[in-house]
């Protein structure tokens, strides 16, 4: 597997993407409008953009995904896609009845100047219905940057200030799974928080079994709590890449405070999103997360020496690479590679920064805009003990026999993974156990009979 | 509770779009006009089907030691990043993803500059025999001169450097197919093999997903048949530029390779079978017309008796799992007409009834073919999307669909056994082996012990 990467260095390209970390905006896009109660996704674009992102997010969470399409055809893309719009909407609110359409484009719509701006217009949506659109040319950002955009969009278009104040917080969550969001709102509930999160995938993309297909399952954020944002009293960004937007956004608009961190993965990331709940509800942090910040550190100690300069790559999405590799860092670990496809500018600076508290900047090497096949020539160059991202790893992880965890998206190839957290001290304590069982296996395989202990 | 709960459910079901209704129909028995299919979906509908340029990127992805460049943004390259199931028994160039990301920049400005570079750092990385360059949905509306570049970029390294111009909206994956088509013909020129020289058969339309093309190579090599290459599963670019040795092309995935089969035959003068090589019937039909277009006699016997043979043995098999699986519903939908057919067969030798059969692009005479296999009631339907597959499944009482990754969580949902026919099969379910694997597989998902907790 993989035995026709070069072993003889890295070599530079400036052109070319081989093995990709990282997708474009439209399934992002897809993805947070999913989040929101009674949505319906809406590509406009060619009608095989859409089947692409419904494979994508069902391969990930095993999950239906719906999305309908504007089914672009040679006609469309000279003459504009106005009519192949006008039908749609009329055809989606007809057909699947959705409270909300969210839109957005694709690098098709963008590149031959869709302006769906002056189409919407121009075109009657049904009496209490809703369209929200978001341009999302595919070659801007990445998948991440067009999670950004549909929220940004829905923030921007849905968001009012009535001047009744909710007293409600307002949480982007970052471009996370299901098990995430669950966490949050556990955590808020711990508080006594009242929140708005935008978008909320649990309850969709983990809706239970029950013998019928709901079209619209019962989680995703309800229309009616969007609009009420722009009375927020306060807005919390998890993870810079993906939720600085909206936030800023909703700042811009309606005067909402706001605070951006970034995803709460690992002890220091997850007492400051604590801290930060703490302060806006005013009341101490409770004493059952107290007690669950303690379990984590009693098994971080336990563990330490499993971890202890050991080498991981980490690459993935901005957000959960330097997620992730904080927790490494916080284990004594080297996060000596973190990579990421998406173009994030504070990249190196955020990566930088978390180093610099160990003293390892010189050590490690984090980038941005780069992708697996480099990953890989570095790994030959610079080998390391584990492997920690999403499916596409694998076929590094199996070509250098490196322990593999799988974290972040998409994971093709697990199950059970989108409902189990990253984030907060339950995610920590998670992501601890896949990454010592990766490197205690791995030890129990290859040690002689003689180190072969019962006990460790 | 008993599983199928939906069953019964009035669950609020979409009803179905003016524009679609040409495009289902109901099995009657009689004639009638035909069913309305091979055009693209309807705007606003919640589609199944790919595009043009996923036709061709499918078809083409197998060439093992290709180098499959994706001109365009990167989704069309990260979504059809080694997601066929398709198994190499050479190289694994084709399992990387290589594409051109082009940039805001590239749109203004032009992406030819940054093409030509990719093109150069692939060979200087990998050094590919062949490169398929996909000019992706924007490519040509920027203008770009993908032609041209490919042609130069041959001069320059010497290689084969092939333009695949897909753009999604030129059509449905249909359109793909035969795109694919064109490039494997650009790649194996059309320099007719002396006929009294040819031998053995080329195998088209097996992609090779789970190892099939072995299993189907497997039997010919027992039966002394010479195959000459894989097109495309397991193929190697050595290998497909001896296609026009072949004496007969044999069909399988009529859908995706029946215009190449027919330009084929125009120009290199391979006539060509339709086969399928799923099911006891169609297996043992299509391994004894192949042995028979070859027109040795001796073969052909020893064919027949190598099917009986295989035929018998599965006998245990057939009785073992009937009375688990008699009486039960099945609904199909899949990709091409071909395989939709063979699986009403595969379901009744086990009993069991097709009660609705869709494809994304099977062609009317597969829908003819269709309509003359299936009981009256069954609900016959193109292209269909989500609402209409929930709708007939639960108006019909299916018991399993068999679909690919799009469909299979919408069954579970609904309490439908599943078995995937795709990308995604976790099994061969090609040739007598595959039949033991189809039996076990659709018995293991219609009577798992889960669905007593549902």
């Amino acid at each position: 597997m993989l035995d026709l990467t070069p072993r003889d260095g890295v070599a530079q390209r400036h052109a070319l993407v081989i093995n990709p970390a990282k997708t474009c905006q439209p399934v992002g896009a897809v993805y947070a409008a999913l989040g929101v109660h009674r949505c319906m996704p809406h590509s406009h674009g060619s009608q095989g953009c859409v089947a692409f992102h419904r494979m994508y997010l069902t391969r990930h969470f095993k999950e239906p995904a719906m999305a309908s399409t504007s089914a672009f055809t040679e006609g469309a893309s000279v003459f504009g896609g106005g009519a192949n719009l006008k039908t749609a909407i009329r055809n989606v609110f007809d057909l699947y009845d959705p409270d909300v359409m969210a839109i957005h484009t694709t690098c098709l719509s963008e590149t031959i100047g869709d302006d769906l701006h002056s189409y919407l217009s121009d075109i009657e949506v049904p009496e209490g219905k809703h369209v929200i659109y978001c341009s999302t040319p595919s070659y801007v950002g990445s998948h991440i940057w067009g999670f950004a955009s549909m929220t940004e969009g829905f923030v921007k278009q849905a968001a009012q200030k009535s001047g009744v104040a909710t007293g409600r917080l307002a949480l982007f969550p970052g471009f996370v799974n299901p098990g995430d969001m669950r966490e949050y709102k556990r955590l808020m509930g711990q508080f006594g928080i009242r929140y708005t999160m935008l978008p909320d995938t649990s309850g969709v993309f983990d809706a239970p079994m029950t013998g019928t297909f709901e079209l619209y399952p019962k989680g995703g954020t309800r229309f009616e709590d969007i609009v009420r944002l722009g009375d927020a009293a306060h807005s919390i960004a998890l993870g810079e890449a993906a939720s600085e937007r909206p936030a800023s956004q909703l700042q811009r608009d309606h005067r909402v405070s706001s605070e951006v961190m970034g995803l709460p993965i690992g002890v220091v990331a997850t007492d400051v999103f604590v801290s930060a709940l703490s302060r806006f509800s005013g009341e101490p942090v409770p004493y059952a997360i107290e007690e669950e910040r303690g379990q984590v550190v009693d098994i971080m100690l336990d563990a330490q020496q499993y971890f202890k300069s050991r080498r991981v790559a980490i690459y993935g999405d901005p957000d959960t690479v330097l997620g992730i590799a904080s927790l490494c860092l916080e284990l004594g670990m080297v996060p000596s590679m973190m990579v990421t496809g998406s173009p994030m500018p504070t990249f190196q600076a955020r990566a930088s920064a978390l180093l610099d508290g160990y003293g390892l900047a010189d050590q490690c090497w984090a980038q941005d805009k780069a992708d697996l096949f480099e990953l890989h020539q570095r790994i030959i160059q610079g080998p390391v003990d584990l492997l920690v991202g999403g499916t596409h790893g694998k076929q590094i992880a199996r070509a250098e026999d490196i322990p593999f965890v799988r974290a972040g998206f998409p994971i093709m190839d697990r199950y059970v993974h989108s409902y189990m957290p990253l984030v907060g001290y339950r995610g920590a304590m998670r992501l601890i156990e896949l990454m010592s069982n990766a490197l205690m296996d791995r030890q129990d395989r290859d040690c002689s009979d003689e180190d072969f202990e019962m006990v460790m | 509770m008993k599983r199928n709960a939906a069953r019964g459910t009035t669950a609020t079901m979409a009803p179905i779009l003016e524009e679609r209704k040409s495009s289902i129909m109901t099995a009657d028995g009689c004639g009638g006009a035909g069913i309305a299919c091979d055009k693209v979906s309807v705007s606003g509908s919640v589609s199944q089907r790919a595009c043009a340029y996923c036709g061709a990127r499918v078809v083409l992805n197998p060439i093992t030691n290709a180098c499959h460049i994706i001109h365009g943004p990167i989704g069309c390259s990260s979504y059809t990043w080694d997601i066929r199931g398709s198994l190499t028994s050479g190289e694994d160039l084709f399992r990387h993803s290589f594409c051109t990301d082009m940039r805001e920049t590239d749109i203004i400005f032009g992406g030819e500059k940054k093409l030509i570079a990719s093109i150069d750092e692939a060979v200087e990385a990998l050094h590919p025999k062949v490169i398929f360059v996909y000019a992706t949905c924007i490519v040509g509306i920027i203008g770009d001169d993908v032609h041209q570049v490919c042609a130069d970029a041959e001069e320059r390294h010497g290689i084969r450097v092939i333009p695949v111009q897909a753009p999604g909206f030129s059509g449905t994956k249909s359109t793909g197919y035969r795109l694919g088509g064109q490039a494997i013909m650009d790649l194996i020129g059309s320099n007719p093999f002396p006929r009294e020289r040819a031998h053995g058969v080329n195998i088209l339309g097996d992609f090779n997903l789970a190892g099939e093309t072995w299993i189907v190579k497997g039997y010919c090599a027992h039966l002394g048949i010479d195959v000459v290459t894989g097109i495309t599963g397991d193929a190697s670019v050595e290998g497909l530029m001896r296609a026009p040795e072949a004496k007969v092309n044999v069909v399988q995935c009529a859908g995706s390779m029946s215009a190449l089969a027919e330009t084929m035959e125009t120009e290199l003068d391979i006539p060509f079978i339709k086969v399928s090589f799923y099911g006891i019937e169609d297996t043992t039909s299509s391994l004894v017309r192949m042995a028979e277009a070859l027109g040795d006699e001796r073969v052909v016997r020893a064919t027949r008796d190598f099917c009986s043979e295989e035929t018998r043995k599965l006998e245990p098999l057939i009785a073992r799992y009937t009375p688990l699986l008699a009486g039960k519903r099945a609904a199909i939908y899949v990709g091409g007409g071909f395989k939709a057919i063979s699986l009403i067969r595969q379901f009744r030798e086990f009993g069991i009834e097709t009660v609705m059969v869709g494809t994304q692009t099977g062609r009317p005479e597969d829908y003819d073919v269709i309509r003359s296999l299936v009981n009256p009631g069954c609900v016959i339907l193109d292209d269909a999307n989500p609402a209409e597959l929930e709708r007939f499944m639960v108006e019909k009482g299916a018991d399993i669909l068999v679909g690919g990754v799009k469909e299979r969580p919408l069954a579970y949902k609904l309490g439908v056994a599943f078995c995937d026919h795709n990308h995604e099969r976790k099994h061969p379910l090609a040739g007598y082996v595959g039949v033991r694997n189809f039996a076990e597989e659709i018995n293991s998902s219609m009577n798992s012990p889960v669905w007593r907790y549902v």
